[in-house]
């Protein structure tokens, strides 16, 4: 379970997965890419980033749906830049699940089974052993549309493993499930995937989701790869102020703000809002608004120099309107 | 990959070239061929052409309006009102359309005609010595299209009564509008696009329609009879200046009726719940609406129920009495043992399966173009496909009987006039808005990704158009296909001008039986094609 690692990282091991500036140019001079990244085998990268970041078109180019522009793609060794996507041996689970409507259950997983027909024995195994792997043992006969939005989204997975990908892709997996269901669906898909050990990328505009589901996290922005590591390097240590203020919340403080609250004095000064705390001094402000979420609460400070900042403290910390000090923990200069 | 690309636009252009040689280049043919100077003369001379192209466009014009004066009053009735039989009748009523129009004809003429089995029960009961009308001219045409054409006024308008947001109403009700102001502020605007597709259809309807006028104008003549003939006189310069007129007619009121069209609003703001129909809460009121609606079915099912009925009686046994003295089923064993008369039945059969199949793959291979590689030329591509929607069937008759009679293989004319492939060719070309409008919107409503999963899992091509694209666009090809095979079976106004003894169809075969008044074979026809019609939709229909 090694990091995976951008060109602009340490050096860069050989992957699994090998991805070699490759470049998608649209019109209007929309360029994604040229962007390197490796993947071990059995890791699980998370591609996040805003809409229009190019996380999709990235993960279009792996499946084979679009065609690359530059660059290369290749799979232990393999170069599979322009194999077609019907032998490109990538398993794929689409934001909306792409189940056959006209097809059940079993017909679904099937599909990319070799042989025909429900008689074939060795087929009817693997379909019921990839059935059993998403907790759906038995479902076969069922039609897609009984099955509930969780349900579908493990068919659609059961269906993406059946035919022994070497690489697993999904697109938003978790976007179209309501809120209650996503936290749970993540650990079983996780748990899933790493039974089967299959090297997976997976695309999100959620950092929470990235971070939970992702060995390791790669921020696209603009088409550009801006870092990839692990959660807590991208959260501690982010290479540039996009990573720091899309990843995670973040205060932004330039100039003497920055300075009071410890930066070296260039430059910006990026802190989370756990790593601030009220204090008898520091930077100097009035509490405009309290936003209680249990544990704790937001406090949103106005400075002097009407920089609004946001703290986390304990929700009887600090009341609207009072006069507060600030002072940071740790701060990250960029 | 860029070499696909130029594969997908070559394809493009090859099918737009397919469809300029079969839609435009007749057409464009016509048009050329009739620039003639003395042909013009003729025309513009002549009384008869002119009288001709006016009845043409006040027949449609009226048809239009007592089409709507029955077919939206109707809607409102069957969407907003709830009564014993409702779901029944509401689809009964829409049988009319399904029909070939020349069996709707004869089964009019059968029942109301002169010698019809009403006359002659009104000349029984009244002991007249002559029959008490005669079914003939302008007010015979425009009662059979009124019969007919309702029913795109009924179904457009109920589908728009149906994607009504009864929020909307309760707004305006909420800001102090009765129920009058409430239908014509709002319900009548929103209905706008309904009623104006409603309205283009019935009058390209009745503009193209020959069977009513052929059956019933008598003296009576409009463009389409007119035009088949001068064409029948040999008279072709004459045929061809009355073709471009006709079509230019068609064009201007489809431009015309366009204009009023407006956009979609109803769609722009997205479904929203339709009112439900409301239970007739007077007994009386309710016991009338009951009896009215249940009137009504039956008199739309009364032609087709005397044709039924003509069909049993054998040749020369039914001459005076109200009620035919005898029934069985000479005509339909005559229709099986006879060869010369199977004969018509097999070539509108495999004629239409051919045409139809054809209409279907090049509808695949467009919308496929289209809406999948939206390759270069689409709008070119769903334009032409719609085309031969916009002119009357006549109009691609003679222009196919003129380009194709002539052997020039550098104009791409060919000699095809006389042999078996230009009537599937002529159906051919009127399938094509059929199935062309119901596969690409299937297509349309077909969302990539499955197709994209089909590719990941392994399946190429050919397996994911079969496993996955086709079953998927079941729907709408289905529906068009067996719209289009129904029209090319039930066809009489491209088979009149291009048939040949050898491949004669089933209503050409009905003509003649008629004229040797062999009414009973020509009913039996009739209820075969009724039956087969009615069999194809209901299989088409089928989700």
């Amino acid at each position: 379970m090694g990091p995976a690692r951008a060109r602009h990282g340490r050096r860069p091991l050989t992957g699994f997965l090998e991805i070699r500036d490759l470049e998608k140019r649209w019109g209007h001079g929309v360029t994604v890419g040229p962007i390197t990244l490796d993947i071990a085998r059995g890791e699980i990268l998370a591609l996040l980033g805003p809409s229009g970041s190019g996380k999709t078109t990235m993960l279009r180019l792996l499946a084979g749906f679009e065609a690359a522009d530059g660059g290369r793609i290749a799979v232990a060794g393999e170069d599979v830049t322009t194999v077609p996507p019907a032998r490109r041996r990538f398993g794929m689970v689409f934001q909306h699940y792409a189940l056959f409507p006209h097809l059940d259950v079993g017909e679904n997983v099937g599909f990319g089974l070799q042989g025909r027909g429900k008689r074939n024995e060795g087929r009817a195994q693997k379909i019921s052993d990839a059935l059993a792997l998403v907790d759906l043992a038995g479902y076969e006969q069922r039609k897609v549309h009984e099955l509930s939005g969780g349900q579908q989204q493990r068919v659609a997975l059961a269906r993406a493993l059946a035919p022994e990908p070497r690489v697993l892709l999904l697109d938003e997996p978790l976007s179209n499930l309501d809120p209650a269901l996503r936290e749970r669906t993540r650990h079983e898909l996780r748990d899933v995937i790493k039974r089967v050990g299959i090297t997976t990328i997976f695309v999100t505009h959620e950092q929470e989701e990235a971070f939970d589901l992702g060995d390791c996290v790669a921020v696209l922005n603009n088409g550009h790869l801006e870092q990839t590591g692990l959660a807590d390097d991208l959260y501690e240590h982010p290479a540039n102020l996009f990573v720091a203020t899309f990843v995670g919340r973040a205060n932004v403080f330039r100039g003497d703000s920055a300075r009071v609250l410890g930066g070296n004095g260039k430059g910006v000064v990026v802190v989370r809002p756990e790593r601030l705390q009220f204090a008898d001094a520091g930077l100097p402000g009035i509490v405009r608004e309290r936003r209680y979420t249990g544990a704790g609460a937001f406090f949103l400070v106005e400075g002097d120099d009407h920089e609004r900042f946001e703290v986390l403290a304990e929700p009887d910390a600090a009341r609207v309107g009072q006069r507060v000090h600030v002072e940071a923990t740790r701060v990250i200069a960029l | 990959m860029i070499g696909r690309w130029r594969r997908t636009d070559l394809a493009a252009v090859a099918l737009t070239l397919l469809l300029v040689w079969l839609v435009v280049y007749p057409i464009m043919v016509v048009g050329a061929e009739a620039a003639d100077g003395s042909a013009i003369r003729a025309f513009v001379t002549r009384p008869g052409e002119w009288a001709a192209l006016w009845a043409s466009v006040w027949i449609s014009l009226l048809s239009v309006v007592l089409a709507a004066a029955i077919g939206i009053p109707l809607a409102f009735l069957f969407e907003w009102f709830d009564f014993p039989g409702r779901k029944t009748l509401g689809a009964l009523i829409a049988l009319p359309v399904v029909l070939p129009p020349l069996v709707g004809v004869i089964a009019f003429l059968f029942l109301y005609g002169e010698s019809g089995f009403i006359a002659r029960a009104i000349q029984a009961a009244l002991h007249l010595q002559n029959a008490p009308w005669r079914l003939q001219g302008a007010v015979a045409i425009l009662l059979v299209h009124a019969y007919s054409m309702y029913v795109y006024f009924y179904l457009f308008t109920r589908a728009g009564l149906a994607k009504l947001d009864v929020s909307m109403l309760e707004a305006a009700q909420a800001l102090g509008a009765d129920r009058r102001a409430t239908l014509w502020r709002v319900i009548v605007p929103l209905l706008r696009p309904s009623l104006v597709g409603a309205a283009m259809l019935t009058f390209m309807t009745a503009l193209g329609s020959f069977s009513a006028p052929y059956i019933f104008g008598g003296g009576f003549r409009v463009m389409t009879t007119q035009i088949v003939a001068t064409k029948l006189n040999g008279d072709l310069p004459l045929a061809m200046v009355e073709t471009v007129a006709l079509a230019l007619v068609a064009v201007l009121g489809l431009v015309m009726l366009r204009r009023t069209e407006g956009d979609d609003i109803l769609v722009a703001l997205g479904k929203g719940i339709a009112p439900r129909p409301r239970p007739i809460r007077r007994a009386s009121v309710r016991r009338l609406t009951t009896v009215l609606g249940w009137g009504f079915a039956v008199l739309l099912l009364l032609p087709h129920l005397t044709l039924l009925l003509v069909s049993l009686v054998p040749y020369g046994a039914w001459t005076t009495e109200i009620l035919p003295p005898v029934i069985n089923f000479t005509n339909y064993r005559r229709l099986l043992s006879e060869a010369e008369r199977l004969r018509p039945m097999w070539n509108s059969l495999w004629m239409a399966a051919v045409s139809t199949a054809a209409a279907v793959a090049i509808a695949l291979a467009a919308g496929w173009l289209v809406v999948r590689r939206r390759a270069r030329w689409r709008r070119a591509i769903e334009g032409l496909l719609a085309l031969p929607w916009a002119l009357p069937g006549t109009v691609f008759a003679i222009a196919l009987a003129i380009t194709f009679s002539t052997h020039a293989p550098l104009q791409l004319r060919f000699v095809l006039v006389g042999t078996a492939i230009i009537l599937p060719l002529a159906y051919l070309v009127r399938a094509l808005p059929l199935t062309g409008r119901g596969i690409i919107a299937s297509y349309r409503q077909l969302d990539p990704s499955l197709e994209e999963a089909a590719a990941s899992l392994g399946a190429g091509p050919w397996r994911t158009l079969a496993r996955v694209t086709l079953p998927q666009l079941r729907p709408g090809l289905a529906a068009g296909a067996s719209l289009a095979f129904v029209a090319a079976l039930g066809d009489i106004v491209a088979s009149i001008v291009l048939y040949t003894y050898e491949t004669r169809p089933v209503s050409i075969e009905i003509l003649s039986s008629l004229r040797l008044s062999e009414t009973g074979v020509a009913a039996a026809f009739g209820v075969v094609l009724m039956l087969v019609s009615a069999l194809v939709l209901g299989v088409g229909a089928r989700r």
